[in-house]
């Protein structure tokens, strides 16, 4: 232990803190609106600046730094300046300005929404502002594909506390003083998890890493992953030692290619420098991760699934009891967590339960990661202190909902959760009260709706989502989702009798009750949830013949104002169907028999005639 | 032995049984599909729920799997347990509506026609999975699958292509609770060699 602080002072004593560091977002949705173009462009410019440049500065390539809707992001360090959507033909400039005569460069700031001043550093932008990083602390500050650079931002100091200075039992009761409940969705006390599988002795036991991410919208372990894979090994080397396990398992989808690119290389720098493998830091505690890809069923992110489908066989889920904390993955007993909750548990090792049983609400310790997606102006990944209300993180946080002063749902809890209306815009965002208001916490996807979203569809969308994803192991599952999904169909189209909706209650209580697994067991909660806030507008559907959001094709028609038309023709080009017809600059009009409802002429016309009735 | 109470009797249970064991030792009724003796239960058509009470605290629980244990208070036929094999046996008359079991099952529960729409008049298959344990677990031969997930689900060889496993013994189409079996039979089997070299191929 002394050897790997001593090997951490010294990485921190050879990097010069107020050394110049250009910082560029290589997170997933930053790559892909072009930064690597970007980072290839500094080092070119910066290559030819050449001797102008007194101290050369550093280029680092991080993780996500949560800002997607603003890539390419690039910050310049020590001062943090932060520039957004940078382009490669802005490197020049932010050359010779900012690191030449340390001038910023204005155009490429953020602008405040409501103010429209152009905000300098990530400190003042309110995105960031409202945020308590936990998780989340190290990614974008550290290069994932550098141990050294870990290390310096203080990884694997949790660990080396643990196995060296503590008992397993005390490391477990540590998390279980912290409050820390688990991330992946149900919100079990971690430390009590733990500590069933602790009490079987000295037996072989596994963990297991959940990195099944599966949620539509969701990527807060990915991003975790990729922008700081050491501290979900950390994490799952502490829970081995606290249960007495050797082995570790990470399941993680094949389709996150650069999350297992840099967990791979994360483990085999581990293994390297004796963090990982036999006799780690000469505790005498044996310890290694597989890493397991998954093909991608959401249904393997069950736990008794994903177990099954680590073994070799079909991801489906087994009955519980046994549990898998007495007889889980190979029989043995087992201990499971997603990727969220093992980076909290590191962070709790190295800065004591006592700081992190502080943060958040009584019966939700902590903060939560979600992925903030939808009609919001900041789509991203943001990390807040349980309990913050739900206004706070969509209309502040997430910079409010485009052309609109509210939002109308927020789903969260992926599949599983539930829609909550602008009413419940004041609700602490913790797991029991999401609960209470119908919805669930979940893995921590965030989808903002606005008026023009339709509840019945959003229902339908979610319960074909699972439809897809059920196993189809158990009659309830297999046969009800689709039923309900049926159900809905017709409503959408007009069709259907209020005596229906009570059906729904009675066949959902039926999935409820009777599912095997929770896929089953939790998805009717869209059409339970959204029945509950929006039932409104379920019945203008069936007893109006109406979708209020103007989505439902069936029930809705486009029509041409005719004083606001100036005949520009841009509609009837837009048109696939040649449904629109009428003279240069006079009024056009839409062959309703002709029209498929796919909204592209609202879309193209520039003077806001075409409405949607 | 443990002693439990299942719909208001006392009754007894051995250590390692299963609530659906011990009703059955009483005598008390409890509807299965993808149960049989001879295999591993398996949880999977829940027609075999029961109600297990806890003070105000109530869940369902599948009685094929779940232990019995000392204590428990069970119910068979409470109202939340009938809701959900009405359902499940309405949405079988629509998904297999061929099934001769399955109507007499459902028009135990009062369940004489379904609200959903009918796919395939002539299916019986339920997917209770009963051919492919009994194949696996009994036979040893590993010649029936489940292929695909969810709606998409059927019965055949593992990845639909006919094998050599099958060793045509038919226990499948015997353990069967609906006789879907025999139609498949083939499906698993693929065409037997002396057929092939018959027509020459």
């Amino acid at each position: 232990m002394e050897e790997l602080e001593q090997l951490r002072g010294e990485l921190q004593a050879a990097v010069d803190p107020d050394q110049t560091m250009i910082v560029v977002c290589h997170g997933t949705g930053c790559v892909a609106n072009g930064s690597q173009d970007v980072t290839q462009a500094l080092k070119n410019a910066l290559a030819e600046a050449g001797e102008d440049i007194k101290v050369m500065p550093g280029i680092k390539t991080t993780g996500c730094h949560g800002f997607c809707s603003r890539g390419p992001l690039v910050i310049i360090k020590p001062a943090n300046v932060f520039y957004q959507q940078v382009k490669p033909g802005d490197v020049e400039e932010i050359v010779a300005q900012t690191i030449l005569k340390g001038e910023t460069v204005d155009r490429l700031l953020y602008k405040h929404p409501q103010s429209g001043d152009a905000l300098e550093t990530t400190d003042e932008i309110p995105f960031y502002a409202g945020q308590e990083r936990v998780v989340l602390q190290n990614i974008g500050q550290i290069d994932p594909t550098d141990l050294e650079d870990a290390l310096r931002a203080g990884a694997y100091a949790g660990m080396a506390k643990a196995l060296t200075a503590m008992q397993p039992a005390e490391v477990i009761e540590s998390v279980t003083k912290a409050g820390l409940r688990g991330r992946g969705g149900a919100g079990f006390p971690t430390g009590v998890k733990w500590g069933l599988a602790a009490k079987h002795g000295d037996v072989e036991k596994f963990v297991l890493c959940n990195a099944d991410e599966g949620d539509p919208g969701a990527f807060m372990d990915r991003s975790v992953m990729e922008g700081d894979p050491h501290a979900v090994v950390e994490g799952m080397i502490i829970g081995g030692y606290a249960i007495g396990a050797n082995v570790g398992y990470v399941y993680v989808r094949a389709e996150y290619p650069l999350a297992i690119k840099h967990l791979e290389m994360a483990l085999d720098d581990a293994r390297a420098l004796g963090l990982l493998g036999e006799n780690i830091l000469g505790s005498g505690f044996n310890f290694d991760i597989r890493i397991n890809r998954g093909a991608g069923a959401f249904v393997c992110g069950e736990e008794t699934a994903l177990m099954r489908s680590v073994e070799g066989k079909v991801g489906e889920p087994v009955p519980r009891p046994p549990y898998p904390s007495d007889k889980g993955l190979f029989g043995k007993p087992s201990v499971l967590n997603n990727v969220e909750t093992w980076a909290n548990v590191s962070r709790i090792l190295d800065r004591g339960w006592e700081w992190f049983a502080g943060l958040g609400t009584e019966k939700s310790k902590g903060t939560k990661v979600f992925a903030l997606v939808g009609k919001v102006n900041n789509v991203g990944l943001v990390e807040v202190p349980m309990g913050i209300k739900l206004k706070e993180i969509v209309m502040e946080i997430g910079g409010g909902v485009p052309g609109s002063d509210h939002f109308k749902a927020v789903q969260t809890g992926g599949p599983s959760g539930g829609c909550l209306p602008w009413e419940d815009a004041e609700l602490p965002v913790d797991f029991d009260s999401l609960i209470a208001a119908g919805s669930m916490m979940g893995s921590g996807g965030m989808i903002v709706m606005d008026d023009r979203d339709c509840m019945v569809d959003v229902a339908k969308y979610f319960l074909g989502f699972l439809e897809e994803e059920s196993c189809g192991k158990c009659f309830p599952c297999r046969l009800g989702v689709p039923r309900l999904r049926e159900t809905l169909n017709r409503f959408s189209k007009g069709q259907g009798t209020v005596e229906d909706i009570d059906d729904l209650y009675s066949l959902a209580e039926a999935i409820k009750m009777g599912s095997l697994c929770a896929l089953g067991g939790t998805a009717p909660n869209a059409v339970l949830s959204t029945l509950r806030y929006f039932r409104g507008e379920y019945e203008a559907h069936i007893l109006e013949h109406r979708c209020p959001a103007g989505v439902c094709k069936d029930l809705i028609t486009y029509k041409i104002d005719p004083d606001t038309c100036t005949g520009c023709r841009a509609c009837a080009r837009a048109c696939p169907q040649e449904a629109i017809s009428g003279e240069k600059k006079k009024p056009h009009t839409i062959d309703e028999s002709l029209c498929i409802r796919c909204g592209m002429c609202m879309e193209s016309c520039k003077f806001g005639a075409i409405q949607v009735f | 032995m443990l002693n439990l109470t299942i719909d208001g009797k006392k009754v007894q249970a051995e250590a390692g049984w299963t609530l659906l064991d011990t009703a059955r030792q009483h005598h008390i009724e409890i509807p299965t599909l993808c149960y049989h003796e001879a295999v591993e239960p398996f949880g999977a058509c829940r027609l075999c729920v029961v109600e297990l009470r806890q003070g105000d605290n109530s869940r369902l629980v599948a009685s094929c799997v779940y232990p019995a244990e000392e204590g428990l208070e069970v119910h068979t036929m409470s109202e939340k347990v009938k809701n959900v094999r009405r359902w499940i046996l309405e949405m079988l008359l629509s998904e297999c509506p061929a099934s001769e079991a399955v109507r007499e099952m459902a028009a135990e529960y009062g369940v004489d026609s379904t609200r959903f729409e009918v796919r395939n008049p002539e299916e019986e298959c339920i997917l209770c999975g009963l051919c492919v344990r009994a194949c696996a677990q009994v036979v040893g031969a590993n010649a029936i699958s489940t292929v695909g997930r969810g709606a998409q689900k059927e019965i055949g060889s593992p990845y639909l292509i006919p094998g050599e496993a099958c060793v045509a013994c038919g226990t499948c189409v015997t353990v069967c609770p609906t006789g879907a079996m025999r139609a498949r039979f083939d499906r698993v089997r693929g065409v037997p060699e002396v057929v092939m070299a018959k027509a020459g191929k």
